[in-house]
């Protein structure tokens, strides 16, 4: 198996002045990372956890304060241009002025990886035709709809043919329908280009949807690495919640449930807890309700999704985190802006 | 041969971009026209007592370091744009040269100068300056030199403040002074002794005087010596430090 990123013990630290207080914030805190050639990695986090500050480290854009990591076979501090070289980056703000023509842009980029125009030039075109970007070639982004340009930064990543590719939040901000078109050219780059695929989110079903595998990023740490259903399987058990008719008998369905899920929740008139292998034992629960009398208005199973991972590694769903997060990501902008 | 390469493109790009918008471009070169047309005429009476005799000889070649230092101190607002759309990133993440990335703007920058600076000394001579032909080539290179230093500071400042409203004021600050104690619009030999000593320390004055100098074809003295000194030495600090923020991380 050989390694496209090999990461060991990446920290980053920002500083930032408050006033007169200098404050330092640990944006990345000892962070490890595989990635396969040929994977399709998910790197999945709230804001403010540290996925941009990993990526900006392997893509050579930020120096690691420590640790070292190899990004196709190259050390990203002393061999920064040949990692330059090899792997493409669609960074959250894409990189395509939005005033000039879109392909003068991604010709101009090419360039600058040493291909000839002529060459670029045919490649554009073909990138453009197959991310549905046909007849924009001289459009302004800026007069592109949402979808058509990350369409465009795409094509700006992938213009020199990197084996690598890294994307940075790849469908913030888009429609649904956007959103299921770009996963769809998201898959394409494993299944047509062979490329290896490191992408962050903080989209559940995103990283569900593309990811072979999910590195899960909370507060600088990765707290978990593992196949999504790996990861839901670490929940222990479906949720099954019970909707009781006659709520007086809400406690004797409660005790019906617990003796399958150990620990129950009610809540007006539902029941819920967690089932291991709900689909096997719920039938089991039903004809035993049955049996004693209780009436069911209805009956849910959910297979544990992972925002229900999220909570059990970290205390905290994936929601809340973003909202304690967006401070963080405000303190990362904000050291951002002090010229050090 | 790669650099060269490297820097064209960015070269090309920036200067499509400029052409795209020529609205800038024009007020670039109404600029010395106006001041040559519209405060021209009040030197006139006024240039015998600086101990010149051609008001447009003495005026052309401060109005051209003027043009050289003001204009391209702006070169940085245009990379926050960049910056802010993403742009530097991109770039930055090819293998491309980060002194390229720098000097391919500065060269638009450069160039814009030069056409303003053929301009501004071509109506001198129709109004009546009286330079030499190669006092006014070798005072125009050295405007293109003060020129070059200036843009790079202002596009390592507009990428380490990254903010128009922080980077204004700084500039600001920075050109009173300038303006001011450089002899620009009025020779620093009218004035008072410790407005003269301090003018002494202002690096600018001395390549005023320098392109005065060669304006009135003195090569002979040791002010053309000392502006090209300051000319050469300010545009090697000032690339310096713009291919430092370029590869700077957080930039």
């Amino acid at each position: 198996m050989t390694l496209m990123i090999e990461a060991r013990g990446l920290v980053h630290e920002f500083h930032t002045k408050q006033g007169r207080e200098k404050k330092s914030v640990r944006a990345v805190d000892g962070v490890d990372l595989d990635v396969a050639e040929g994977e399709v990695v998910g790197f999945l986090g709230p804001n403010g956890a540290g996925k941009t500050t990993t990526l900006r480290m392997l893509t050579t854009l930020l120096h690691p304060d420590e640790g070292t990591a190899k990004v196709a076979g190259y050390d990203v501090v002393t061999q920064s241009e040949d990692v330059r070289r090899s792997i493409g980056y669609v960074s959250q703000t894409g990189g395509v002025f939005s005033g000039a023509r879109a392909g003068d842009e991604v010709m101009d980029h090419g360039m600058l990886y040493g291909r000839s125009k002529a060459e670029v030039e045919k490649r554009g075109k073909e990138l453009f035709a197959q991310l549905q970007l046909d007849g924009l070639w001289t459009r302004m982004p800026r007069n592109m709809s949402g979808g058509q340009k990350r369409r465009l930064d795409i094509v700006m990543g992938l213009i020199h043919e990197p084996s690598l590719v890294f994307l940075d939040e790849p469908t913030t901000g888009l429609d649904p329908q956007a959103r299921a078109n770009l996963w769809e050219h998201i898959a394409d780059l494993r299944t047509k280009r062979g490329a290896t695929v490191l992408l962050t989110t903080h989209y559940l079903d995103e990283a569900d949807a593309l990811a072979d595998r999910i590195v899960i990023i909370d507060k600088g740490r990765i707290v978990a690495s593992d196949t999504a259903e790996n990861l839901k399987a670490q929940v222990s058990g479906d949720l099954v919640a019970l909707e009781v008719a006659d709520s007086s008998r809400i406690g004797a369905a409660a005790d019906e449930l617990k003796r399958l899920a150990g620990e129950v929740e009610v809540e007006g008139n539902q029941v819920r807890g967690r089932v291991a292998r709900a689909g096997r034992a719920v039938p089991g629960l039903l004809r035993e309700l049955d049996r004693t009398g209780i009436e069911l208005e209805s009956i849910e199973v959910v297979r544990p999704t992972l925002d229900d991972v999220f909570l059990t590694l970290t205390g905290r769903s994936l929601r809340d985190a973003d909202e304690a997060g967006s401070e963080a990501t405000n303190e990362e902008g904000a050291a951002d802006e002090v010229p050090a | 041969m790669r650099f060269l390469r490297e820097s064209f493109i960015v070269f090309r790009r920036q200067l499509r971009m400029n052409l795209r918008n020529p609205a800038w471009v024009i007020i670039g070169m109404l600029q010395p026209v106006l001041y040559l047309l519209l405060f021209g005429p009040l030197l006139k009476p006024l240039v015998k007592q600086f101990g010149a005799d051609n008001a447009y000889t003495f005026f052309v070649p401060g109005l051209l370091v003027q043009l050289g230092i003001f204009g391209a101190f702006f070169a940085g607002f245009s990379l926050i744009g960049e910056w802010r759309e993403g742009v530097i990133e991109a770039e930055r993440v090819t293998p491309a040269s980060r002194t390229a990335l720098l000097v391919g703007r500065l060269w638009r920058d450069v160039l814009q100068l030069f056409v303003q600076a053929l301009i501004l000394v071509l109506l001198g001579w129709a109004l009546g300056m009286n330079a030499s032909f190669r006092g006014a080539v070798f005072g125009i290179a050295l405007t293109l030199v003060v020129g070059a230093a200036c843009a790079a500071a202002s596009n390592a400042l507009g990428l380490a403040t990254k903010s128009e409203d922080v980077m204004a004021p700084v500039i600001n600050m920075v050109m009173m002074p300038v303006l001011l104690l450089s002899g620009i619009l009025l020779p620093m030999t009218i004035g008072p002794d410790w407005l003269l000593n301090a003018s002494d320390f202002m690096p600018f004055r001395h390549i005023v005087d320098a392109v005065r100098s060669s304006f009135g074809d003195d090569f002979g003295g040791s002010e053309i010596f000392w502006g090209t000194g300051w000319a050469l030495l300010l545009c090697a600090l000032a690339v310096w430090w713009g291919t430092a923020t370029f590869r700077k991380e957080s930039a």
